[in-house]
């Protein structure tokens, strides 16, 4: 650069302006590429196996109990009239049942994911604002008002809430033994700590809080009613309220009902004959939809899916193979190398 | 303001303000009476309180903003609305930003330049004083005062002589006598009160009709009398005229803004493109409409107990409000950002231009400049590059290079010594002339002699030439250098210095130069009463009068000088006296005939140039422009024909044709097809242009390796360039520096100007501008090169990501009863193109660059695939569709199943909706972001910090929307709280996202390596031997420090030609000077002020940016 005023236009001379920053050229070689599949396809293998092993591991019993079929011990109860309906249902577990054991209910056909229905609900009324108590979000209809009153919780979620019940007996000796299912500590921790809250109660009263609302037009009791025995699991802080109100990704879904832990179970469940005491309250087959319980465990890898383990091992053995290919295309085929390209 | 008319007035009372003007000098009373518009300039669109509104009235108007705001009215559709209304608005308030400062910025220069121009200072004669004003005071009607080298502000009329010079683009403009006779008094000039009639303003620069009346008599006025406003008064020492019109009305003004925008062919593709996708779009929602329509009716009625229906809703109604709903969440395949973008990276890739310091002329501190910012990836697709000649690929500079001096009368062993290149910066060679035989003088003094220079001479000693053609200025500079110095000329005499001796010698007559005759010849008396006859001509042209005494030195004369060069061949005749008065007598009668007075011309001086004595032969070089043959190799290399396209004669073009390269020695057998074929172009292009022989020409011309196209006028040019933009379909750049060049640089898809020499002309209606022909080399390799494959990366990239993107919506349709249920995140769905993913892929389209600047301009096949089209077409377009396709079906269908029925570690949900929307986004933005990583080939710091840095904000704005707080603040708005803690921490959602990238990414390194060794692109080929390259260099340097780099530079091919003689005329096609010299006009005057002529130089819009006016305009019909 000589003197200003004699190149005043000239353009700066940085690796920017120049196009000349450092870079690092990354080239799909051979060198490269067929390592890199082969490296891949072994890792892959190796998780695959891994995963497979684990989900392996992973004990599940399901049992249905729609009714569909007329020899079901719950067909009795599938009608659409009937109320207060209970079924059984009888499995045995040939060995022990390692726990903890989860029990889960499951729905399929059943379309949480609905947009109409997965709207339909009011975040404001749910974290505990009176101020929508009495006037609910517009998303909510038609379930935002009943009877001119507002509906608390309001919307198709809340209003369409899993409600059977279920009781586990162990056959011990010709006597009936419950199993208790622990109903706490199901759902989020964000859920049930951050993102519900129940209005505060109202001269001392939580079900005053609830004044000139009603509830939800399915369900039998308040929402205040939901476990009158633990105000911590009362109201929208119920589990499994929580745990159905985190609506499902996909039509056949499974929820959490209730961990199996206590006392003598915290093993697990033994063998033995059991009995599955299902109280039917909940329609399903209007819509082709059906139900059914789940006993399950996990593993550091969560619930038993198969797909993982068997995806990892089918793509790590397409890796490899492709890795061999595309050495013998790149030995068989490799382009003269010509210096005057 | 466009005209003044100098101290002239002319009288007319017309009232029609519509159709003609009317003004009166030195009234302004009178003048405003019409409401001219005065001068003030005003290019601005907006002031501060009509920006927002009328700006953001022009963005709706586009149809991409248009589309925003449709899409809007649906969300706001509680039936329909399928997406939160911040999704759409989001996104078009940053676009309506980002415009919304561009045209700011824009107006604000614009302000700033209007401003600069309106406060002026012009000279203006008022109540008959001279004072300064403001240019944007001055009134129609006004008298100003223009000196030398001042911008024009008005058109005017002039008094004084005005000198025009084609090749520097210089005009005559001269007065009328009458408004001339004024001069420089000011009192008699205010005190004119001619008055005018003229034509209304209009935009033809080269026509004007009015009339001055002065003191009842009535005189014409034309374009000759008129200053153009732009115009630089050159070589005049002052000049009065009177403003006919001002500021808008000016022609200038009425030209400017009315420039034809021009798209690329991208531009239009992408057009077609996105229709496509409008029809793909309404498709996919069709599909969907359709499948929610019987979803309605299968499940959707039994499902009403736990999803009640609307009253009066039926599975048709339903599946039309689902419709529109995803055409709401789908509109992202739509990719409205795009247009954005691309301009965004478009005028970053500008910038490089402007900023590159190898097209930066130290010489005339000019640097490269892209005036048009949305041209950039064309200029990767070139395929004709149809090039003017003088200006652009020679410098339109003049060096006398070498001569012959052949003296009949001594042997022919003295030609040893003749034959002597001599150059004039040869001191010995002066010795020698001072010395030398009155042949080497009589050859000098025909130089100084023959010839229509006009002298000045500013100081004493200090001349300066003004030639009508630079040739002769070189050859008049060559006799100074050699001491025979022209110093001043009057109608009859011609002074001359020979040898520090005054000798004024009688001009007798000037037969001038013309295209027929493509001589010249003066005669005159010397002061010894000998009468002689100088003539200067092609050689062809003066062999054929030569005396035939003359016959043997012919051959020798010009054989030996460099082919290259423009070659003249000067003769003198004695002449008798009573011979010479008969013919004048003849002339004189020629000269006054009213009819053929041409021809008969023509056939007088006809009769006197012969029988001449040939004294020698000068060659002038037309010096090329630094690397113009290397240029032009280069670009052959890249497969890119050029076609020249001058106004030059035949020889004169093959001679540069030769010395530039485009010519070779090794095409002797193709040459006589392209030197037919030129001559065939010359011919016929006239009837070719209008008729049908446009197809045959143009076959013809394409089989040609070269195509030089003479005498080629300048609506000719334009035509040649659309013909072949018509019938080849192919890219077509021109580049040229005059004014003869706009109507070409306009017609092509990509104009380039030479800011040289010539004017601003063709650098104002051009698109990218530099100072030098060799420029254009690393214009096109390298930064077109670049540009086109940035663009063709970011649109394969931009449409994959947002096609993968708006798929996976698609297929959980399928899965949610045909909803509209979208699988993201609103606040997804809103920051994924506007901050998730924008960066890093502009980045890439930044910085791209599959090999550095040497190597492109080292291997010019790697221009290939632009010209083909090969990165970018509808075929690729397919192929990123299937690619997107399978990636969305990977990453729906690899986290459904996944997800189906498992849970967290401890047992709890995560199949539930929210995580699963977590999981998929996550996948989708890991896959683009290693999908944009394998498609970047230049890893700069800056794509490491945008690829990283994107996918660390997308973590970090995640995790804060589902943080407790922002749940507790905006609680509606923000539901996902705690979702990214729930479940990216287990194991087996990070196991998913890994196995969806690699299954996403693996198939596509496969196939790429595949094909690299299956099918090597010329890409593939060059990148490896560079590797190899790479690797033997850096042996090499470890052997012996660092060696040459680059392979040896491409041969020269010998420059010389011997088969066959070229012979070219140094003077240009234009008439000279004769009629100028001999009419003894411009001699009223003492000498230093005696030379009043102002050739302008047209330089319209100089001082405005007219790039500003481009995009503005761009942008206006951008949709």
């Amino acid at each position: 650069m000589k003197s200003e005023g004699e190149f005043v236009n000239q353009p700066d001379n940085t690796a920017f302006t120049q196009q000349r920053l450092p870079a690092w050229q990354p080239m799909l070689s051979a060198g490269i590429v067929i390592p890199l599949f082969t490296l891949i396809g072994l890792a892959f293998i190796g998780i695959g196996v891994a995963l497979f092993i684990t989900s392996q591991n992973i004990k599940v019993q399901e049992l249905d109990y729609t009714g569909t079929a007329t020899s079901s011990p719950c067909f009795q109860c599938s009608g659409l009239s009937i109320q207060n309906c209970t079924c059984e249902r009888n499995f045995s577990l040939s060995e022990l049942f390692e726990g903890p054991v989860f029990f889960y209910y499951g729905l399929s056909n059943y379309y949480q994911n609905y947009r109409q229905y997965g709207v339909s609900k009011d975040d404001y009324q749910l974290s505990g604002d009176t101020t929508y108590f009495l006037k609910p979000q517009s998303y909510c209809s038609p379930y935002q008002y009943s009877n001119n009153k507002p509906i608390v919780p309001c919307g198709s979620i809340a209003n369409s809430m899993f409600n059977d019940t279920f009781r586990l007996y162990l056959l011990v000796n010709g006597s009936r033994k419950q199993v208790p299912f622990d109903g706490k500590g199901i759902a989020w921790w964000t859920d049930y700590n951050i993102k519900y809250r129940n209005p505060s109660p109202v001269n001392g009263s939580f079900a005053a809080a609830f004044d000139g609302t009603t509830k939800p037009v399915n369900w039998q009791k308040s929402a205040y009613e939901l476990d009158p025995t633990d105000q911590a699991n009362n109201g929208f802080l119920n589990q499994d309220f929580l745990v159905w109100m985190r609506r499902a990704a996909l039509p056949n879904f499974r929820k959490l009902y209730g961990r199996i832990t206590g006392g003598d179970y915290s093993q697990g469940l033994p063998a033995g004959n059991y009995t599955l005491q299902i109280s039917y309250n909940y329609p399903v087959l209007s819509f082709g939809g059906t139900k059914k319980v789940v006993f399950s465990n996990v593993s550091w890898m969560g619930g038993k899916n198969q797909f993982l383990g068997i995806a990892y091992l089918v793509i790590g053995s397409l890796c490899v193979v492709m890795a061999i290919v595309m050495l013998i295309v790149y030995a068989k085929y490799k382009f003269p190398d010509n210096d005057d390209a | 303001m466009d005209s003044v008319l100098s101290a002239c007035g002319l009288n007319g009372k017309k009232e029609k303000v519509q159709e003609e003007r009317h003004l009166r000098a030195n009234d302004r009373e009178f003048n405003l009476s019409f409401k001219y518009a005065n001068n003030a300039i005003k290019t601005s669109k907006y002031n501060i309180f009509t920006f927002l509104p009328l700006n953001l009235f022009e963005q709706f108007q586009r149809l991409a903003n248009a589309y925003f705001v449709f899409l809007l009215i649906l969300q706001l559709i509680p039936a329909i609305s399928s997406l939160s209304w911040f999704t759409t608005v989001v996104p078009l308030l940053l676009v309506l930003c980002i415009t919304l400062a561009k045209d700011g910025t824009d107006d604000i220069n614009r302000h700033k330049n209007d401003r600069q121009v309106n406060n002026r200072r012009v000279d203006v004669l008022i109540d008959g004083q001279l004072k300064s004003e403001k240019w944007m005071n001055v009134q129609v009607g006004d008298i100003i005062k223009l000196e030398n080298n001042q911008f024009v502000t008005v058109r005017t009329l002039t008094l004084l002589y005005t000198s025009s010079d084609p090749g520097t683009n210089l005009k005559v403009k001269q007065a009328l006598t009458v408004t001339g006779d004024l001069g420089d008094n000011i009192d008699t000039l205010a005190a004119f009160d001619g008055e005018v009639h003229c034509e209304a303003p209009n935009n033809r620069l080269d026509k004007f009709t009015g009339t001055l009346t002065v003191q009842g008599e009535t005189y014409a006025l034309d374009n000759e009398r008129i200053l153009l406003r732009g115009c630089t008064l050159r070589n005049t020492e002052w000049c009065f005229g009177l403003v006919l019109f001002g500021g808008p009305d000016t022609k200038l003004m009425q030209n400017s803004g009315k420039s034809v925008f021009k798209r690329t062919s991208i531009d239009h593709l992408m057009n077609v493109l996105v229709l496509f996708i409008f029809g793909l779009l309404a498709c996919m929602c069709t599909t969907l409409a359709i499948g929610n329509g019987i979803w309605e009716h299968q499940q959707g009625t039994s499902f009403t107990a736990f999803l009640p229906r609307q009253d009066g809703a039926n599975a048709a109604f339903s599946g039309f409000l689902s419709f529109w709903s995803y055409v709401i969440i789908l509109n992202t395949v739509v990719p409205i950002s795009l247009y954005v973008s691309v301009e965004i990276l478009r005028l970053g890739n500008s910038y490089f231009i402007d900023w590159d310091r190898k097209m930066y002329h130290t010489k005339t501190d000019t640097p490269a400049q892209a005036r048009t910012t949305t041209l950039n990836e064309e200029l990767g697709q070139i395929k004709y590059i149809f090039s003017d000649k003088t200006g652009t690929l020679t410098q339109n500079i003049m060096t006398f290079n070498s001569q012959d001096v052949l003296n009949k009368k001594v042997d022919f062993s003295w030609n040893s010594l003749a034959d002597t290149k001599f150059c004039f910066h040869d001191h010995a060679l002066v010795e020698a002339v001072k010395q030398g035989s009155s042949e080497v003088h009589a050859f000098f003094r025909l130089l100084a002699l023959c010839h229509t220079v006009m002298p000045e001479e500013k100081t004493e000693g200090q001349l300066f030439y003004q030639a009508q053609s630079p040739d002769e200025g070189a050859l008049v500079t060559a006799a100074r250098n050699f001491g025979f110095v022209f110093r001043t000329r009057t109608p009859e005499t011609i002074s001359v210095v020979e040898m520090g001796i005054n000798i004024t010698y009688e001009l007798l007559a000037v037969l001038d130069f013309n295209n027929v005759r493509k001589r010249m010849s003066v005669i005159v008396r010397s002061p010894d009463g000998r009468l002689t006859l100088y003539c200067k001509g092609a050689d062809t042209i003066i062999y054929e009068r030569l005396h035939p005494s003359c016959s043997k030195v012919m051959e020798v004369t010009t054989e030996h000088l460099n082919v290259s060069l423009r070659t003249l061949a000067l003769a003198y005749k004695d002449l008798d006296e009573a011979e010479f008065e008969q013919w004048r007598e003849r002339h004189h009668e020629a000269s006054t005939a009213l009819e053929d007075r041409e021809e008969k011309l023509d056939a007088i001086y006809e009769e006197i140039e012969k029988d001449l004595m040939l004294i020698g032969a000068t060659a002038v070089e037309d010096k090329l422009q630094d690397g113009v043959p290397q240029t032009i190799e280069q670009l052959a290399q890249a497969d890119i024909k050029i076609w020249v396209l001058t106004g030059d004669k035949q020889e004169t073009a093959e001679n540069i044709g030769y010395s530039c390269n485009m010519l070779r020695e090794e095409m002797t057998e193709v040459f006589i097809i392209a030197a037919d074929t030129a001559e065939g172009v010359k011919e016929e292009l006239a009837y070719g242009l209008q008729k049908d022989f446009q197809l045959e020409l143009l076959r013809t011309a394409c089989m040609c390796q070269t195509v030089i196209c003479c005498r080629v006028t300048p609506l000719q040019k334009a035509q040649v360039v659309e013909l072949v933009k018509k019938y080849k379909k192919a890219v077509t750049l021109a580049i040229g520096d005059g004014a003869n060049d706009v109507s070409m640089i306009k017609a092509a898809h990509i104009g380039v100007g030479i800011s040289g020499q010539e004017g601003m002309q063709a650098v104002l209606s051009s698109d990218f501008s530099f100072a030098q022909f060799r420029y254009l080399q690393r214009l096109l390799l390298v930064h077109g090169h670049w540009s086109y494959l940035r663009m063709c990366k970011f649109l394969c990239y931009f449409f994959y990501k947002n096609f993968s993107f708006t798929f996976v919506h698609f297929w959980y349709g399928f899965f949610c009863g045909f909803s509209a249920q979208t699988v993201y995140d609103e606040w997804f769905i809103t920051m994924y193109n506007l901050v998730y993913t924008a960066l890093p892929i502009i980045g890439l389209s930044l910085f791209d660059q599959d090999v550095n600047d040497r190597w492109s301009m080292q291997y010019p096949q790697l221009y290939a695939p632009g010209q083909k089209n090969q990165y970018f077409n509808k075929m690729t377009f397919v192929k990123i569709l299937l690619h997107s396709c399978y990636s969305s079906l990977i990453l729906f269908f690899i986290p459904y199943a996944a997800m189906q029925d498992t849970v967290r570690d401890d047992g709890k949900d995560i199949a539930d909706y929210q995580s699963f929307a977590l999981l998929a986004q996550t996948c989708l933005l890991v896959v683009v972001n290693v999908q944009l990583g394998l498609d970047t080939y230049y890893w700069t710091a800056v794509n490491h910090f945008f690829l990283w840095g994107s996918l660390s904000v997308f973590f970090a704005i995640t995790f804060t929307m589902y943080s407790n707080g922002m749940y507790l603040i905006f609680t509606s708005s923000f539901p996902f709280i705690g979702t990214a803690r729930n479940s990216l921490n287990q194991p087996n959602v990070w196991l998913t996202i890994f196995l969806t990238t690699l299954l996403c990414v693996l198939p596509v390194v496969a196939l790429r390596f595949l094909l690299i060794q299956l099918r090597p692109t010329i890409n593939d080929k060059i990148l490896k031997s560079k590797g190899k390259k790479l690797d033997k260099m850096e042996v090499r340097y470890k052997v012996r420090q660092a060696k040459a780099v680059l392979p040896p530079p491409p041969r020269r091919f010998p420059r010389r030609r011997i088969s066959t003689r070229r012979s070219g005329y140094a003077f240009s096609h234009a008439r000279g000077y004769g009629d100028l010299v001999t009419s003894g006009r411009f001699l009223r005057r003492p000498v230093k002020t005696r030379l009043t002529l102002f050739p302008l130089v047209e330089s319209p819009l100089a001082e405005n940016s007219p790039q500003t006016y481009r995009s503005i305009g761009e942008g206006a019909q951008r949709s």
